[in-house]
């Protein structure tokens, strides 16, 4: 660990900067007071720019666990304090803002951003510091492989990938299946190429792989070859602003098979722009608001209450991620970056709402995805799929 | 060959939507010679007047009187909007050099979008749903499948296109718009006023971006502040392609922009789609600067 | 052609740069991070200038040749740096300037790419053709394997320190200013002027716009690789539209074809916008009013002195 501590020697590089930066200087001062005995957390995330729905949904959740945490008495006798930072969706921004949450705020951990790009850019700097950093839902394999301080409490593309292969073959008999990928995200391609392997070992074929890009709108195309390709069904990988658009051109262009995608999928929106064409759709999540559970219940309740609207998944993956922190803090029995990052890496059974976590060796949350299926314009609850061990479905 | 039908059709719906916003930027083009950067902006507040007349004037949906009426007020909303960026940034610069109108340009530009994007003062950033203004059906011909939706926006096309050959060939304004084009000084000298016929030029596009935003909205149902900037490109590219400021030449550009990118987003080379049409955009200026339609100026000293 | 006043101020910065390089390790590693992202501006800024401002061309596709420089020279650092055995020292001294001229080298060829074209188009075609150019940069950026696609490049070492970026800061500053003050020069301000006229005089003005594009985009590739290994992670992504705009502004804002205004705007507004920070959903809409009402009453520029100057900014 080598932050530096405050004192003489940062007011000393402080004064020498303050030449170049006296604006930013005067914005705020270093010497601040903290409140000596909050346990600092640090936050960053995408809060405004094309992403910001993502980053206002964890930040939320987070928010929520805080509060929660707070009231109940805090940690080892201390508060929790959490400082958010906003990246703007925009790549090179992450670096800087968690240098300035490991450095200016020093904070104790970093909950990281729900983007796999913006963890791969944040991670190193964490991992160099020897502190924790846990992402809610980055699920890209490469975050978790940067060092032994990152974390994530989500499952992850190559597990949600086989979860995906195994459902489209054992609940819904497909054997011919077109793939429809992203190909601006790295997220999408790794689902996809875990799927296309899968599903082969399985006995079903990839007849046809088509791509688009991150922004595009018109699939028609794309679906229309796939659709001359002779499949039963579509893979469609994606977030839920393409994804809505996928379901609504698929049926325009007459295709009737059932739609699978990814945990991006899930989000009121699309519902809303896809409206009826969403029937058939399936996709995996992370947490089912149709769980009768009271941890879960009282969770939708409590954000409900708190924010006013139903909370996503990655809102659930925030709060755990916060609520699992602030767990491993009191485990270790100490606030320091080292001692909570061994209490992470050796978290059995944590009880959280988007089910048991457990951290598995490479630093995963291993626990079972849930598929979701649109039925009569609403999300239901279908079935707990786990494809085995997920270091296999890698391999 | 179904497959190919099927994309042509694709094809054409697309480039038809193109066409739209390139005629708003052909028609600025020919009057002011510079490219107005916050069209695309238009067209996206187009989409949004829709989504408007929808959720909060309560328009019926899926219905064709409702869409006809939310399309005509999007069209009227845009022509305004369009005349007062005329007003306000544009014309004291009237003098000025191409650069500074240019850069004011871009600044527009990127003004509507970011209040668009603020969720205090606009809509915020996140892609919302766009409601069913045209009643949805799919049609089967033999193996093709047609949206209604699709119909609709080459319906919709088709008069406009028609209604701005009226007016630019048939009325006293039009001539007045074509004279301006041709020489704006001696388009004065004859007693025409030219802020007038500038600002109806402004107007007639706006009202076209707008009329393609709710078209494209209608098709591509989730509406986004950052909307409008791809398709804005992509009809730049087809007002260029068919020959800046003629008219007859933008329409021609959209649907090939349409049919190229179409086809391409069917084979491997999908994810290129957008540099594809950049990379046509190049080749036209390097070969052939006046488009296909258009014809080249000398620069005169 | 260089004025030896201006070697003087040049090697004055340099030492200064090398100097605080040397208590780098001291200094709180986010102040460092701003520091050094403020200096990369200048170095983009400047070079833009050269292009956008000096020679009358109107460039936005800046980001696009940072692309290049970056990419070039984060895959020099990460590939072929391993397998040579260097010394730390070595590398951070040795292969590390190398590979930023390496990459602003290809920024340049890239340069010629866009400035080619740039000779038959002006003002707004010319801008059309080099977003469009910039886009391309991205898009084949994110479909090509080798660096990374759309996951983005890993694992780039963080040689970037002080020294490096206000070093490569004075220099660009210093080439550009040498550049437009030797009787050769002129010719960029004579383009910029009239085209017809400097033609008619005899001037190459094919040559000075071609020249301008590759200086420009030398300097922005050098750029792109000083960004690279400070941030040690690139995607495609982070040079788009936007980025180009952002230095369009600070050229802007400094007065196009001012060599300090421009400066002060570099460094003024990449410190601003970090401590800005928290208000970042406002930060686009302040740069857009600006960027109008500076046009519609102040084109020559925010910080150009004397303020009160009547002067028409150029072009």
């Amino acid at each position: 660990m080598n932050r530096p501590a405050s004192g003489p020697r940062s007011r000393r590089s402080f004064l020498t900067l303050a030449a170049c930066s006296a604006v930013l200087a005067g914005c705020r001062g270093k010497e601040g007071d903290t409140g000596a005995q909050a346990i600092r957390l640090g936050l960053f995330g995408a809060l405004s720019g094309s992403e910001a729905g993502l980053g206002q949904y964890t930040d939320m959740g987070a928010t929520l666990a805080l509060e929660e945490v707070n009231a109940a008495g805090g940690v080892l006798g201390r508060p929790l304090e959490m400082v958010r930072e906003d990246n703007r969706t925009t790549a090179g921004e992450s670096a800087t803002a968690v240098k300035k949450l490991l450095s200016r705020d020093q904070v104790v951990a970093v909950i990281g951003d729900g983007n796999s790009g913006r963890c791969l850019e944040a991670g190193p700097l964490c991992q160099a510091a020897g502190l924790p950093m846990v992402s809610p839902a980055a699920t890209n394999p490469k975050v978790t492989e940067i060092g032994d301080c990152i974390f994530r409490v989500c499952f992850t593309d190559p597990f949600q990938g086989a979860v995906m292969a195994r459902f489209a073959r054992e609940t819904l008999h497909l054997s011919r299946v077109g793939l429809l990928v992203d190909a601006s995200a790295p997220y999408s391609l790794g689902l996809s190429s875990v799927f296309r392997e899968r599903f082969a070992a399985e006995g079903g074929t990839v007849v046809s792989e088509q791509r688009f890009s991150g922004g595009d709108k018109d699939f028609r195309a794309q679906l229309t070859a796939l659709k001359s390709a002779g499949i039963e069904a579509v893979f469609a990988p994606s977030y839920y602003h393409s994804g809505g658009l996928i379901l609504r051109q698929a049926r325009d262009l007459g295709f009737e098979g059932p739609m699978l995608g990814s945990d991006g999928w899930e989000a009121p929106e699309l519902l809303e722009v896809a409206g009826r064409t969403a029937e058939g759709a399936y996709f995996p999540v992370h947490f089912s608001p149709e769980n009768t559970d009271p941890l879960v219940a009282g969770f939708l309740g409590r954000f409900r209450r708190r924010f006013g609207k139903p909370p996503t998944g990655v809102s659930a993956l925030a709060f755990d991620t916060l609520q699992l922190i602030a767990d491993a803090i009191r485990r270790a029995g100490s606030a320091e970056p080292p001692a909570i990052r061994a209490a992470l890496a050796s978290t059995r059974d944590f009880q959280g709402v988007t089910g048991r976590i457990s951290m598995d060796p490479g630093r995963n949350a291993r626990k079972p995805a849930v598929i979701i299926g649109v039925r009569d314009g609403a999300f239901r609850f279908l079935r707990v799929v786990d494809p085995g061990d997920p270091g296999r479905a890698s391999s | 060959m179904t497959e190919f039908l099927q994309q042509v059709l694709n094809g054409v719906s697309l480039g038809a939507i193109y066409a739209l916003i390139a005629l708003g930027y052909t028609m600025v083009y020919g009057v002011l010679r510079f490219i107005n950067f916050a069209h695309s902006d238009v067209f996206m507040l187009g989409a949004f007047v829709g989504w408007a007349a929808v959720e909060r004037l309560h328009l019926p949906t899926r219905s064709f009187g409702g869409g006809l009426a939310a399309l005509a007020l999007a069209m009227a909303v845009c022509a305004i909007l369009g005349v007062v960026i005329e007003k306000l940034a544009y014309k004291p610069l009237r003098n000025r050099s191409t650069l500074t109108v240019l850069i004011t340009a871009i600044g527009v530009s990127l003004l509507i979008q970011n209040v668009s994007q603020n969720p205090t003062i606009g809509f915020g950033p996140n892609p919302r749903a766009f409601p069913e203004l045209f009643p949805a059906r799919q049609i089967h011909l033999g193996g093709l499948t047609v949206s209604t939706n699709q119909i609709v926006v080459l319906a919709v096309t088709v008069v406009l296109l028609a209604v701005l050959y009226w007016i630019v060939h048939r009325t006293k304004t039009g001539t007045a718009m074509r004279a301006l084009s041709f020489n704006a000084t001696a388009a004065s000298l004859v007693g025409i006023n030219n802020d007038r016929i500038i600002s109806f030029t402004f107007a007639l596009g706006s009202a076209l971006a707008g009329a393609g935003g709710v078209l494209y909205a209608t098709n591509y149902p989730s509406i986004d502040p950052l909307m409008g900037t791809l398709p804005g490109l992509k009809a730049f590219v087809a007002a260029v392609l068919g020959g800046i400021g003629n008219l007859p030449g933008a329409a021609l550009g959209g649907l090939l922009i349409g049919l190229v990118e179409t086809f391409v987003s069917g084979t491997r080379l999908s994810t290129f789609r957008d540099a594809i049409a950049f990379a046509i955009l190049i080749a036209i200026l390097l070969f052939r600067p006046a488009g296909l339609l258009g014809k080249l100026k000398v620069e005169k000293v | 052609m260089f004025p030896p006043r201006s070697q003087r101020i040049l090697l004055a910065v340099l030492a200064a740069s090398a100097l605080l390089s040397a208590f780098s390790g001291r200094l709180n590693p986010y102040f460092l991070d701003v520091a050094l992202g403020a200096g990369i501006s200048v170095v983009l800024a400047s070079s833009l200038n050269l292009i956008n401002g000096f020679t009358g061309q109107f460039s936005l596709g800046h980001a696009g040749f940072m692309a290049v420089g970056a990419y070039a020279s984060a895959m020099l650092t990460t590939t072929l740096a391993p397998r040579l055995g260097l010394s730390a020292n070595l590398l951070q001294w040795g292969f590390f300037p190398l590979s930023l001229v390496a990459g602003g080298l290809l920024a340049a060829l890239a340069g010629i790419a866009v400035g080619a074209p740039s000779l038959r188009l002006k003002g707004d075609y010319l801008a059309i053709v080099t977003l469009g150019f910039g886009e391309i940069i991205k898009v084949v950026l994110q479909n090509v394997d080798a660096v990374g696609a759309s996951r983005g490049l890993t694992g780039i070492p963080s040689h970037t320190n002080l020294f490096w970026v206000f070093g490569s800061a004075a220099v660009t500053v210093y080439v550009v200013w040498g550049l437009l003050n030797s009787t050769y020069g002129r010719g960029f301000l004579a383009v910029a002027d009239d085209e017809v006229a400097a033609e008619a005089m005899g001037l190459n003005t094919t040559r000075y716009k071609i020249t301008a594009f590759v200086v420009g985009a030398f300097f922005a590739g050098v750029a792109g690789g000083l960004y690279a290994h400070l941030k040690g992670y690139l995607n495609p992504g982070g040079f788009s539209f936007d980025k180009s705009i952002e230095i369009v502004v600070m050229v802007i804002l400094g007065g196009m074809g001012r060599h300090s205004g421009v400066v002060v705007a570099a460094l003024l507004l990449t410190v601003l916008t970090e401590s800005l920070r928290q208000t970042g959903a406002f930060r686009m809409i302040v740069y857009s009013v600006l960027l109008i009402v500076l046009m519609l009453t102040r084109p020559q520029g925010l910080f150009v002195w004397p303020l009160w100057s009547k002067k028409e900014g150029r072009p």
